[in-house]
């Protein structure tokens, strides 16, 4: 059993890194996530663990140390938020196209451009559907408490070096301001180099010792084996819808309309579940854990005995895309969004819901 | 005395560097690449630190440079190898970690990680050819291009007051306290061959006294970017490039 501890979501995310055995960060101040670094700063992790914490002098910088870390075999991550992430996207691009493990934390705020501090959920599309050049996706974890920010962590490790792929936990700022409850995990050591070795020993660069050469490149010659890579990607996020679908229902079996929702407004709109199951209403809450790999199929099972869905979102509806590709039609889907930063009440919810089902 | 009784071990003089892959290199004839990169072999087999040294290939010419030098690489986004060094200096500290990048690389969209990797001292080798350049994209203006110099994206010569001046972003790293050791050499005769192979040499032992960033710029030939045959191009590098990018050390502590 872990300490409990009260804590803002973004210290969290610092302190379970250290816990969790993580070798270095590579960080670019940013609101509203630059508690990330602070805290691994005051903490001096290197002293601890050995962890190396360091402050790039771009999100560009940062991304392409961590590639270099991740090169390396090690559990390296960085964050940043949505401007800082478009910057980040070409390191990205280059992981997924190099198959490095690491872990990204997006603490997203409203845009496009450098658009506001406050929460959103606009980069939604950015962060499941690749976000940089070519053909790849993320594994991409959607927080909705203080919690799942400690636990997501230790899981996003867990699934980058998995599937050597990078992953990002996505999320509101609401989530990585708010102080709640945590149960942090127990000290895991950073791996030996003997681990490392057992891990990730037939491609990390450890120095070229009684074997073959190492290369890490996302570079082809040719088109033919750049293609054959390709689909070797393509079969690896295929395993990861397969095996990977993380999700959450609440009153689902009985509900004739059901909210999809992730991240702190999933929590919005269980409290409107709440409010209206007390009307009598039946709703249900479907919440999204994995926002890549999508829980296509538990929303397609819903699908029959479902009068409609109502995807509730801080932006102009990109889950919603998602939740119409699984539906096909078969049932009505609806949106409510806010925008901009601005947090959707329950009361909101409630009342978009009641005015667009005709309730 | 038949060819097989001279062809014998203790009969070698010199050879091919066993870091150097069969690989065929994909370098034009007259390219400096080729020369730099066997330096570069045989520095990691004399100091003996093949198993222990890391290079971080640039975008350009030299991407391919994993192919020919038998180390463990890592292939960086266009600029970016000196931050992707630092991560493995940092991570890694017992190893020798080098970048070897162009100057389209290093002193154009690479200016902020350069900057910043040597000015916060990483343990680190730079190698910086720099043969005034882009090379792999056919021939275009390069950081370095000279004023006059003609290139694809210059065909009337480099113009001041359309393309601005050439940089000379060594002298200007040389400024930051995080670099020990800053030398410009070339390698277009045997001597300077061997002057260039002193300078890398120490480059790779200041690593293990952590002293900073080393820098050793090669200021070398684009035959085919130049349109000229080698040795016009050896001709012409030593008549301009030479003025505007002197040979010798610019800082060593």
């Amino acid at each position: 059993m872990g300490d409990i501890k009260l804590m803002k979501g973004n210290e969290v995310i610092a302190e379970t890194a250290i816990r969790c055995g993580c070798d270095g960060y590579f960080g670019y101040p940013i609101t509203p996530q630059s508690e990330i670094m602070e805290t691994l700063m005051l903490r001096r992790p290197w002293e601890e663990t050995g962890m190396v914490v360091l402050q790039a002098e771009s999100e560009i910088a940062a991304i392409n140390m961590v590639y270099g870390g991740a090169c390396c075999g090690k559990k390296v991550m960085t964050s940043s938020s949505s401007p800082g992430m478009s910057l980040k996207q070409e390191g990205i691009t280059y992981m997924a196209g190099a198959e490095l493990p690491c872990l990204i934390v997006d603490v997203m705020r409203g845009g496009p451009g450098l658009g506001t501090i406050q929460p959103s959920q606009s980069d939604y599309f950015q962060a499941t559907k690749g976000g940089g050049h070519g053909d790849y996706h993320l594994i991409v974890l959607a927080p909705a408490s203080v919690q799942e920010m400690s636990d997501f962590v230790v899981l996003g490790f867990e699934l980058a070096f998995k599937y050597q792929n990078p992953a990002i936990i996505l999320v509101d700022g609401a989530i990585g301001q708010m102080m709640e409850k945590v149960e942090l995990p127990d000290y895991t050591p950073r791996w030996s180099e003997q681990e490392i070795e057992e891990i990730s020993g037939d491609w990390a660069l450890t120095g070229k010792k009684n074997r073959k050469q190492h290369i890490i490149t996302s570079l082809e010659y040719s088109a033919p084996p750049q293609e054959i890579f390709n689909h070797k990607l393509q079969r690896k996020y295929k395993e990861m819808r397969e095996q990977e679908v993380r999700f959450e229902t609440i009153h689902c079996e009985d509900a004739d309309y059901i909210f999809v929702a992730y991240g702190s407004v999933a929590r919005i709109c269980q409290k409107a579940t709440e409010l209206l199951r007390e009307k009598g209403i039946k709703v249900g809450l479907l919440r999204p854990i994995t926002l890549y790999p999508f829980p296509t199929q538990a929303i397609s099972d819903l699908c029959s005995k479902t009068k409609g869905f109502l995807t509730v979102e801080m932006s102009a509806g990109q889950m919603l895309e998602d939740v119409q590709l699984a539906v096909e039609g078969r049932t009505k889907v609806e949106f409510y969004g806010r925008m901009g930063g601005v947090i959707p009440t329950p009361e909101d919810v409630i009342e978009a819901f009641e005015k667009i089902f005709s309730i | 005395m038949e060819l097989t009784d001279i062809i014998k071990a203790e009969n070698i003089v010199s050879q091919k560097s066993k870091l150097i892959t069969e690989n065929v290199m994909h370098y034009c004839p007259g390219c400096t690449h080729g020369v730099v990169h066997k330096l570069l072999a045989e520095i990691i087999e004399e100091l003996d630190i093949q198993e222990k040294t890391i290079g971080v290939s640039p975008v350009g010419c030299a991407v391919f440079a994993y192919n020919y030098l038998d180390i463990d690489w890592s292939q960086a986004a266009h600029g970016r190898a000196p931050a992707v060094a630092t991560a493995i200096s940092r991570l890694q500290p017992e190893k020798y970690v080098f970048t070897y990048q162009g100057d389209g690389d290093l002193a154009s969209i690479g200016c902020a990680e350069i900057m910043h990797a040597c000015n916060r001292g990483e343990n680190i080798v730079v190698i910086f050819v720099n043969n005034a350049i882009y090379g792999m994209t056919g021939g275009q203006m390069s950081p370095t291009t000279l004023l006059g110099q003609v290139t694809s994206t210059t065909p009337h010569g480099r113009d001041e007051k359309l393309n601005g001046f050439p940089i000379k972003i060594t002298e200007l790293l040389a400024q930051l306290d995080g670099t020990c050791y800053v030398t410009r050499q070339s390698a277009d005769t045997p001597g300077a061959i061997r002057k260039t192979k002193k300078a890398i040499t120490k480059a790779f032992q200041n690593t293990r006294l952590a002293k900073g960033v080393s820098i050793v710029e090669i200021v070398g030939t684009c035959s085919s970017g130049w349109k000229m045959s080698p040795v016009a191009s050896n001709e012409w590098m030593r008549e301009h490039m030479f003025k505007k990018y002197p040979i010798g050390d610019i800082k060593d502590i």
